[in-house]
């Protein structure tokens, strides 16, 4: 099933390049918004490729990723299915290197960021979480924070220098949909919005960071359904720029805004394939089990 | 006998009502004793409070005018502060340490045990303690305020450390995740976030142990000693309020006496100022 892989033969860069690498500097533009706001784009052309080679995680002697090799296309919305407990969040997690914050987790196999391995030898973590940005199921902002300082937080948080941080906030807000609400009151508390506007916050805060992939856990799964279907619309808009990767319960949600869906079982990668094949006719009896509700 | 579903409700309901009227007993019974406490305290306390019973010191004078408690109040004080300079960063790091790295490791626990032992110690102990080492050593002269304030911050350096686990505990794992996701180390996650996201909370619960200290007399009995003029050089001995009152009780004078229930009414005016304050801060907080 796991086509033969070889370690590449350049050896992993280091990591400013994996920060900074593929960037056009000048590439900053004036983009029509659907809403018709006008914002600054200052976020790369493109997303980046992930593979993931024989990925195995593990929390202690539980076993929770079993040999998943899986490609996610640049500029791609790849959706990750399956039912509670086969190791999807945890799947995800290993891809910004989350997974191993969990005491006594940990991750073998190969996670590749175009060609830079983010499990080689001298790569820092964060660096890798600052290219690989997560938005979690529950939306959080931080509490201490006025508006304005969440969607900053990373920026400062990361100890990144040289940023307009009110052009950046200002940009990230109008990507995730959420200036036009929060214009005028940018320093209030950040945990003063609604459900769905804190879930913005958080999408808005992931990105103003210019990561290049965007993981979503279950972003929708505390949200209304207008709520979840604004951030659809969103994720659309943001796949121009990033890989994004998002695990869902939601059957319909998968076949809305994925370009391709991946289906676990157990742990195990069962099928990855265009979202349309998955649902109409796939490959796996287990995968059509699952999609028609036989199962899960 | 065919008694059915109202007899019943009917029986339920006496119980209820005779369980309730025994708490209510038992709760005003707890209470007698605090009120009269409270009772005794302003009647004969009140009496002593005066312009010049804050502003002037004690004279040590048998006879004529014994002088009011200022010293005592500004010793008080000025030993608590020192002893809230020490113990709170400690207690606080001891308290971050094992929430955000030690988590379940074994050392971990065996701190929390130690920390646990030391909530359970005597006050006395402590001043003993303090007494051998500090004292009798003559490190730095014999008595001084300082060595009080070391007494008083062992006292409370397990209040702050444990008050603080709680509180740190409290902030949710979901904020650290979404600040590690970010890019973020982890010291800045929690100088950044975990830190002023508990700030109220590791404020009440240091404030809490101010309060427990300020009216400890036993660790500053061999450390201090007793002092009637008002310094500011916590090397020299200085007065304080519980020695204050330790003192005056004792003595046949009823003036002294009489001083002696005012400086107990201004302690605990002082402390419950401390625990409103403490109350006041964590009702902001914005953790559960
Ligand atoms: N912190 C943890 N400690 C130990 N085991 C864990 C931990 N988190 C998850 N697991 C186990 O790992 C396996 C995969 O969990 P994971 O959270 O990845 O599933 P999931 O597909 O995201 O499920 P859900 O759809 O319910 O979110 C499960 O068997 C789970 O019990
Ligand atoms: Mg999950």
């Amino acid at each position: 099933m796991t086509p033969p892989y070889t370690r590449p033969t350049t050896s992993p860069k280091d990591m400013t390049e994996l920060e900074t690498g593929g960037r056009d500097p000048e590439r900053a533009s004036v983009a029509e918004r659907t809403d018709g706001a006008q914002a600054r784009v200052i976020a790369p052309a493109k997303g980046r490729t992930i593979a993931l080679r024989d990925l195995n995680a593990y929390y202690g002697d539980t076993h929770a990723v079993r040999g998943v090799s899986l490609d996610y296309a640049a500029n791609q919305v790849t959706a990750m299915i399956g039912p509670s407990g086969c190791g999807k969040s945890t799947l995800v997690r290993c891809i910004n290197r989350m997974h191993e914050e969990v005491p006594g987790a940990r991750a073998e196999g190969q996670v590749t960021l175009d060609d830079i391995d983010i499990y080689g030898d001298g790569v820092d973590p964060t660096s890798v979480r600052r290219v690989v940005g997560m938005v979690f199921q529950k939306p959080n902002p931080f509490p201490t924070m006025s508006i304005f300082d969440n969607v900053a937080a990373g920026i400062r948080l990361s100890g990144t220098r040289g940023v307009d941080l009110r052009e950046r906030v200002e940009w990230a807000l109008a990507c995730a949909g959420l200036w036009d609400e929060v214009r005028d009151r940018l320093g209030a508390p950040g945990v003063g919005l609604s459900g769905g506007q804190q879930q913005r916050l958080c999408i808005a805060r992931t990105i103003a960071v210019e990561p290049e992939v965007i993981l979503m856990d279950e972003p929708c799964s505390a949200l209304d359904p207008i709520a979840t279907l604004r951030i659809e619309d969103l994720i659309q808009d943001l796949k121009e720029r990033y890989t994004i990767v998002i695990v869902t319960h939601n059957m319909q949600q998968a076949a809305r805004v994925a370009d391709t869906t991946a289906f676990m079982l157990n742990g195990e990668l069962i099928e990855h394939a265009p979202t349309e094949k998955i649902f109409s006719q796939p490959a796996d009896t287990r995968t059509e089990e699952y999609v028609t509700g036989k199962f899960g | 006998m065919s008694a059915g579903l109202p007899a019943v409700a009917g029986r339920r309901r006496n119980a209820d009502r005779a369980a309730r009227a025994g708490l209510l007993v038992l709760t005003l019974v707890a209470l007698v004793p605090l009120v009269l406490i409270v009772f005794e305290l302003l009647s004969k306390g009140l009496g002593a409070w005066s312009w010049t019973f804050f502003t002037t010191d004690p004279t040590g004078r048998f006879l004529g005018d014994p002088g009011g408690i200022r010293s005592a109040i500004i010793g008080s004080i000025v030993m608590v502060a020192i002893a809230t300079a020490i113990a709170v960063p400690i207690g606080i790091g001891v308290a971050l340490y094992l929430v955000e790295y030690g988590k379940s490791s074994r050392f971990a626990d065996v701190v929390r045990y130690f920390v646990d032992v030391m909530t359970g110690v005597p006050s006395v102990v402590f001043g003993l303690f303090v007494y051998i080492v500090l004292v009798v050593s003559q490190i730095g002269g014999t008595f001084a305020g300082w060595k009080g304030s070391v007494a008083l911050a062992l006292l409370m350096l397990p209040v702050v450390t444990r008050s603080g686990e709680v509180v740190l505990n409290l902030v949710p794992d979901g904020l650290r995740e979404a600040a590690l996701a970010l890019g973020a180390p982890r010291w800045r996650v929690v100088a950044r976030i975990v830190l002023p996201t508990a700030l109220p909370g590791l404020t009440t619960g240091s404030l809490l142990a101010v309060a427990r200290a300020a009216g400890e007399t036993a660790p500053l009995l061999f450390t201090v000693a007793f002092v009637n003029g008002l310094s500011l050089d916590p090397s020299a001995r200085m007065n304080s309020l519980p020695l204050q009152i330790f003192n005056d009780v004792g003595q046949a004078q009823d003036r002294l006496v009489q001083r002696a229930w005012g400086a107990a009414l201004t302690l605990v005016v002082l402390i419950l100022l401390v625990t409103l304050l403490a109350r006041f801060i964590q009702k902001r907080s914005r953790l559960a």
